[in-house]
């Protein structure tokens, strides 16, 4: 069979069944399922070796598949080589070929397929990417950035049905990421590809796409828009991995219809029904440090789940905020990211406080926090009997 | 103690000058004695002339012998620079059972004193009735290139990064297309530096093809045996265009290097 | 075996795991393989097999039939004796100048020329230039340069170092001197590879932990050096230990310089006494694959090419 011998008129689907890839001796991807849709921005967030870099390899047809199935706009890829997929990669290393220009680089898939002014096509596409003024150049010539725009511009010429991305922004620095983010935005919409974008770094993916899945040990952990993602995290590790979670496990006291309630440091907290995942035995249930609000008095206040008292641990200003460590005893160390809003007023390291948040911004996971997050050695240290000491 | 640092300073660069002349004595005495007006052996200086130079081939057999180390060379190294490279890129490539053995039948080529390459081959050639002549030297040949060549060839192979093959299978080049279009040019100086090496080794080697050659005379079979009544200097002239040949093209490879390299850190 | 040294830029190779498998791999091995069982492994055996033949019962003189006949390996210990420790001696001997005459050379490459890239590449065409130029006339320009009337006797003897009736081709020095001059690029070369990388920092960290310039030398240069002088010794050993040109009678040998090499070309070449030069044929490859046999166990199978 014959490379797809005309360009997308715009993205395809994407459909990964039951997708299994044993390596000898390693386990890389377990079982799984994902589907893209058309002429989305999605993208692929993990922990380095989780299986970002096989699974893009497994649709772009660079490794086989040890069971499961690759569905491209519809129609099966599984069995079909990588030059027979309508599927180009943008590499993480870029892989441009030293030996030919930049222009020979550009137009080398378009002349693979037979396009006849592909030097035109090769030409439109450096320019959509401002290199069309290098042309003539060897990749050795240019810069990591522009090498990196090359690779784009090498891809997204054939105008594939997917484009898959290998953390292209890796080895840039901030400002050239930033800009390159906008800019592989604005191509996407442009030409209104389905773009495949994996990435760790999870700003990157919060703001480029549409829908972000949090990959971890070879399986889709979970997967939905930033915002969901976000502010309503099914798994530990979602909600450590996505920023920053504070996470209590405790036993159920009480399932309603509206609410779950546990017992949390010897308070009871509750949860809505709607956003938690468990409603009995043992559960975790999280609130993001920057819905925390800290006390000096003991509130009094309803709609609020409180905990305390506790002593604050540690106090860094970072500018637009305040992140304050606060140890209650029997709960673990909790993080609260406050604000900057009033001057002054700023508690102190030693500060006796208490904790509130809207019961709204809390939620259940499905699985339970193994450690508790952020009890770390500080909180252990011989400081904290006396803590513990005082409070009782 | 701070003579002593200034002995040791200098006395490397001065000894290694000294080692560098040594290694090229020979090399001069050769290249001087091709221009000398000698008669019959070219054994004392006689006076300075050109005539070897423009009439080389007036010494007919060193001409024959020269042309057919030539020829010998040429197919010797095409043969083992093919079947070199295959190995080469199997090494690197691929998992294979067997692969301790496959090295160590490489590596023993490479560890086989001369005599006794060239001996057994001879023996196995008179077991089996072979007639010896150009065909039998070419096939010694052959054998004692194609570990060099996989050795040379090897290292070119391993810094050959795979993603670049993916690149190209990705944008839509076949299997054939893939080797052609970019591993094959991407090898091809290492490629190269092996043809040359087979070529130089297979030119220059006299003990193997002594013991395989019949009645054929190669360049240095003739100069063996002519050295007991003396060498004419057109042998000289010859070997010393093949140098200064070599010379030429190992130092415009280095210089080009050099300049890549330079220009690539302006940038 | 640090042949490497020889290949285009090994530097940049980031070694990856071979990963393919599959037919492919065999279509690639296999003719380069079997070119070498047919050609190397199969003379090997039939070097044996030659040296166990005996003189041909009904044949004329100079044919030989296969036979087991080991006294063959008797005959030519007891006859050629003698040339075998000689070569043994010899190849030892320029082995051990070559290391020596080597080393500082390779370490000045190496090291001293690092900050300078254009003379590095320089000085290294220059240790490889001898190759370019036909091994047998180097080692005749040598004999010219070293007999009777050549300059170097003659200065010797004005210095009144060398007596007057004193030669110095056609003796054991001489050939020596030979061996050396050939194979010394041999030894260089990696020597000078293994030295290339060798991290200058740990020079500074042990000069940094007290010890003084010839110290670090043993204990730290050395050392980290040692694959490379290993496998340069061996690649002067085996074709010093093989050669047969250093010590003919034409070029740098004398009448009492024989090696085992030029018996077995004699005995083949000339005598047509083909079990025995085979037999002293097998004898040196035995006693070469003594180191060989220990360099192999003690590298790893994948650096011996
Ligand atoms: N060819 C292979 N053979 C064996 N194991 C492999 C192979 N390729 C990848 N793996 C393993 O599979 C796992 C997933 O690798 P992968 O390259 O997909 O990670 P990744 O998510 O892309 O990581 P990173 O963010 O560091 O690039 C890793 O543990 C890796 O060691
Ligand atoms: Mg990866």
């Amino acid at each position: 069979m014959a490379a797809p011998s005309k360009p997308a008129e715009s993205g395809a689907d994407l459909e990964l069944v039951g997708i299994t890839k044993q390596f000898p001796g390693y386990r890389a991807i377990e079982e799984l399922d994902l589907s893209i849709p058309a002429g989305s921005f999605f993208a692929l967030l993990g922990p380095s070796g989780c299986g970002k870099t096989t699974t893009l390899r497994l649709i772009a047809g660079l490794e086989e598949p040890t069971s499961g199935r690759i569905l491209i706009g519809g129609s099966d890829v599984t069995g079909q080589k990588p030059h027979e997929r309508p599927v180009n990669t943008v590499f993480q290393s870029y892989a441009l070929f030293p030996h030919m220009t930049i222009l020979e680089n550009v137009s080398f898939g378009l002349k693979r397929r037979g396009v006849s002014d592909y030097k035109v096509k090769a030409i439109e596409a450096l320019k959509l990417v401002e290199l069309d003024h290098l042309a003539g150049r060897k990749p050795s010539q240019l810069s990591g950035g522009q090498q990196q725009r090359v690779a784009l511009a090498r891809a997204v010429v054939n105008r594939p049905a997917l484009l898959l991305l290998d953390e292209p922004l890796g080895a840039l620095d901030l400002k050239l990421r930033r800009q390159m983010q906008l800019e592989l935005k604005t191509i996407q919409t442009e030409v209104g590809l389905t773009f495949l974008h994996v990435t760790h770094d999870q700003e990157e993916a919060m703001t480029m796409a549409d829908t972000v899945a949090v990959m971890n040990r070879g399986r889709i952990e979970q997967l939905g828009a930033p915002q969901e993602l976000y502010e309503l995290p099914r798994t530990a590790f979602v909600a450590n991995f996505l920023g920053q979670s504070n996470l209590f496990t405790g036993e159920v006291l009480e399932a309603t219809d509206a609410l779950i309630a546990l017992e949390v440091g010897g308070r009871r907290v509750v949860v809505p029904a709607a956003r938690a995942a468990r409603r009995s035995g043992q559960v975790t249930i999280g609130v993001r440090p920057e819905k925390l609000l800290l006390h000096l008095e003991e509130p009094s206040l309803d709609g609020v789940n409180t905990l305390g008292p506790g002593r604050v641990v540690d106090v860094s200003f970072s500018g637009v905020s305040t992140q304050y460590l606060v140890a209650v005893p029997g709960v673990g160390q909790i993080i609260v990211f406050s604000q900057n809003l009033v001057h002054g007023a700023v508690i102190n390291r030693g500060a006796t406080v208490w904790l509130t948040w809207s019961i709204e911004h809390g939620f259940g996971l499905e699985d339970i926090a193994e450690t508790r997050p952020h009890f770390d050695d500080e909180a252990s240290a011989p400081g904290l009997p006396g803590v513990v000491a005082e409070a009782v | 103690m701070r003579g002593m640092r200034g002995f040791g300073k200098w006395a490397l660069p001065v000894y290694s000058v000294i080692a560098f002349v040594f290694l090229l004595i020979p090399i001069a005495y050769t290249i001087a004695f091709s221009f000398n007006d000698s008669r019959r052996s070219n054994i004392s200086w006689r006076g300075f002339t050109l005539d070897n130079w423009f009439g080389v081939c007036q010494a007919q057999d060193v001409c024959t012998a020269f042309g057919k180390s030539i020829a010998i060379g040429l197919v010797a190294t095409l043969v083992a620079t093919v079947l070199g490279t295959m190995i080469a890129i199997a090494l690197v490539r691929y998992r294979f059972r067997f692969r301790s053995s496959t090295t160590l039948l490489l590596f023993l080529p490479m560890a086989t004193p001369e005599v006794v390459l060239g001996s057994g081959l001879a023996a196995q050639f008179l077991a089996a009735g072979v007639q010896k002549g150009m065909l039998t030297i070419v096939l010694a040949h052959i054998m004692f290139c194609i570990s060099f060549v996989v050795v040379t060839v090897r290292a070119r192979v391993a810094s050959l990064d795979p993603a670049l093959e993916e690149a190209g299978r990705d944008l839509y080049a076949n299997p054939r297309q893939v080797f052609w279009r970019i591993t094959f040019p991407l090898l091809l100086p290492g490629i190269v530096a092996a043809a040359l090496l087979a070529f130089a080794l297979s030119f220059d080697d006299f003990i193997i093809t002594n013991f395989n050659a019949g009645p054929e005379v190669t360049l240095p079979k003739y100069i063996y045996t002519a050295a007991a009544r003396g060498i004419p200097a057109e042998a000289n002239v010859i070997a010393s265009a093949v140098f200064l040949l070599a010379i030429v093209i190992v130092l415009a490879v280095q210089l080009t290097g050099a300049v890549r390299r330079k220009r690539l850190l302006q940038q | 075996m640090a042949f490497t040294a020889f290949a285009s830029d090994t530097a940049l190779a980031p070694q990856q795991e071979p990963t393919k498998r599959g037919r492919v791999a065999l279509l690639l091995l296999l003719p380069g393989l079997a070119y070498l069982a047919v050609f190397f492994l199969a003379p090997l055996i039939s070097l044996i097999l030659t040296s166990l033949q005996r003189p041909a019962e009904f044949g004329d003189f100079g044919q030989y039939e296969y036979a087991f006949n080991v006294d063959n390996y008797a005959d030519v210990f007891g006859a050629y004796g003698g040339h075998i420790v000689r070569s043994i001696a010899y190849s030892s001997a320029a082995t051990v100048a070559a290391l020596l005459l080597g080393y500082p050379l390779a370490y000045f490459i190496a090291v001293t020329l690092r900050r300078w890239p254009v003379w590095q590449g320089l000085a290294l065409t220059l240790v490889i230039a001898p190759f370019f130029i036909s091994f047998l006339l180097r080692t005749l320009a040598w004999k010219q340069i070293l007999s009777d009337e050549g300059p170097v006797l003659g200065f010797l003897q004005l210095v009144q170092v060398l007596p007057d009736g004193a030669r110095l081709t056609g003796t054991d020095f001489s050939v020596i001197f030979g061996l050396t001059y050939n194979f010394l690029p041999f030894m260089v070369l990696p020597i000078y590879a293994s030295l290339a990388s060798l991290d200058l920092r740990l020079l500074e960290a042990s000069r940094d932990l007290y010890a003084n310039a010839w110290s670090s030398f043993w204990r730290v240069t050395v050392p980290l050096s040692l694959p490379g002088i290993i496998s340069g010794s061996l690649l002067v050993l085996i074709p010093a230990a093989g050669d047969y040109v250093n010590a003919s009678l034409d070029f740098l040998g004398g009448t009492g310089t024989a090696m085992v090499g030029n018996v077995i070309e004699t005995l083949f070449i000339e005598t047509g006494n083909y079990p025995e030069a085979s037999a002293l044929s097998v004898i040196l490859m035995a006693l070469i694959l003594v180191p060989v046999a220990f360099y192999v166990l003690f590298t790893r199978t994948e650096d011996l090419i």
